[in-house]
């Protein structure tokens, strides 16, 4: 997954690798990447409405690979916990915080 | 160009007229009506912010605020996919906002991703015009709802009709059947 337009956003805590598949538009994004930079994690995301086109559908692939519905947000930790949607306290479960 | 204003009043009115909210937390309403306003903008028509679009009318027709899956979903979880639309024990606090499962079936998602990854823009002009058009193409049907009577020109039938309110299992296909005798 990469040479897409991934954006990464710097963050004290960086015990976890966190990427989050996002949309420019969407609202709950929008509270997801908020969520995140409230507790000073490190974290990378992808607006894949602003990415190239041609990565849609490998987004959509990667998140159903990972057993995953395609739904925004899907944030992905350590390469193998999938999240869909901004769900809190799954968040901080998987996290630790 | 769309105001966000105009958005927000075409959303406003059509929560009145289904007995909907507008989600009650203003910067999340805010950042909802302009990710539409920005779609509405992009596509051409305002596409669920929450969703990709391909930017195809015909693909993105379920998807196009308010969605198909709105009436559903608000009755279900209490609110639409994205949460521009709530019910009133939302707004009253009496049932908390959840993240809303993706209704639309993965078969629509499928091409709409697919047909994304095809931009016409990005392919040489030769080729552009090899492209088969008619396996993306939908197949659409006529449906008439059979509490009202209304009719519809479309893929699938609405989930609520948007004159009587009936469910989805009211509608029916209507067969053509044409015949030359003689």
């Amino acid at each position: 997954m990469k040479s897409m337009d991934i954006v990464k956003v710097a963050g004290k805590n960086n015990k976890h690798k966190i990427l989050i598949y996002a949309l420019s538009t969407c609202a709950w994004c929008k509270m997801t990447k908020q969520f995140f930079k409230d507790n000073d994690m490190e974290f990378e995301y992808v607006d894949v409405d602003l990415a190239n086109e041609k990565d849609h559908e490998k987004i959509r692939k990667d998140i159903e690979s990972r057993g995953a519905h395609p739904s925004f947000p899907t944030i992905i930790v350590d390469d193998k916990t999938v999240i869909t949607g901004f769900r809190k306290d799954r968040i901080k479960e998987v996290l630790g915080v | 160009m769309i105001t966000l204003e105009k958005v927000r009043q075409r959303a406003e009115s059509d929560a009145k007229t289904y007995g909907y909210f507008l989600n009650p937390n203003p910067d999340f309403l805010n950042d909802l009506l302009e990710g539409l306003k920005k779609n509405e903008e992009r596509y051409g028509y305002p596409a669920c912010p929450c969703r990709v679009a391909s930017g195809k009318l015909e693909l993105d027709r379920d998807i196009i605020c308010p969605c198909d899956y709105r009436d559903p979903d608000v009755a279900e979880f209490g609110a639409c996919y994205c949460a521009l639309y709530v019910r009133k024990d939302i707004i009253e606090g009496k049932t908390s906002l959840e993240p809303i499962p993706e209704r639309r079936p993965k078969e629509k998602q499928e091409r709409a991703y697919a047909i994304s990854a095809e931009d016409p823009r990005e392919k040489p002009l030769e080729t552009k015009t090899t492209i088969p058009q008619e396996p993306m193409q939908v197949k659409k049907k006529l449906w008439y709802c059979k509490q009202c009577g209304y009719v519809v020109f479309r893929e699938d039938p609405p989930y609520v009709c948007p004159i009587c309110k009936a469910k989805r299992e009211m509608f029916a296909e209507i067969a053509l059947d044409v015949r030359a005798n003689g």
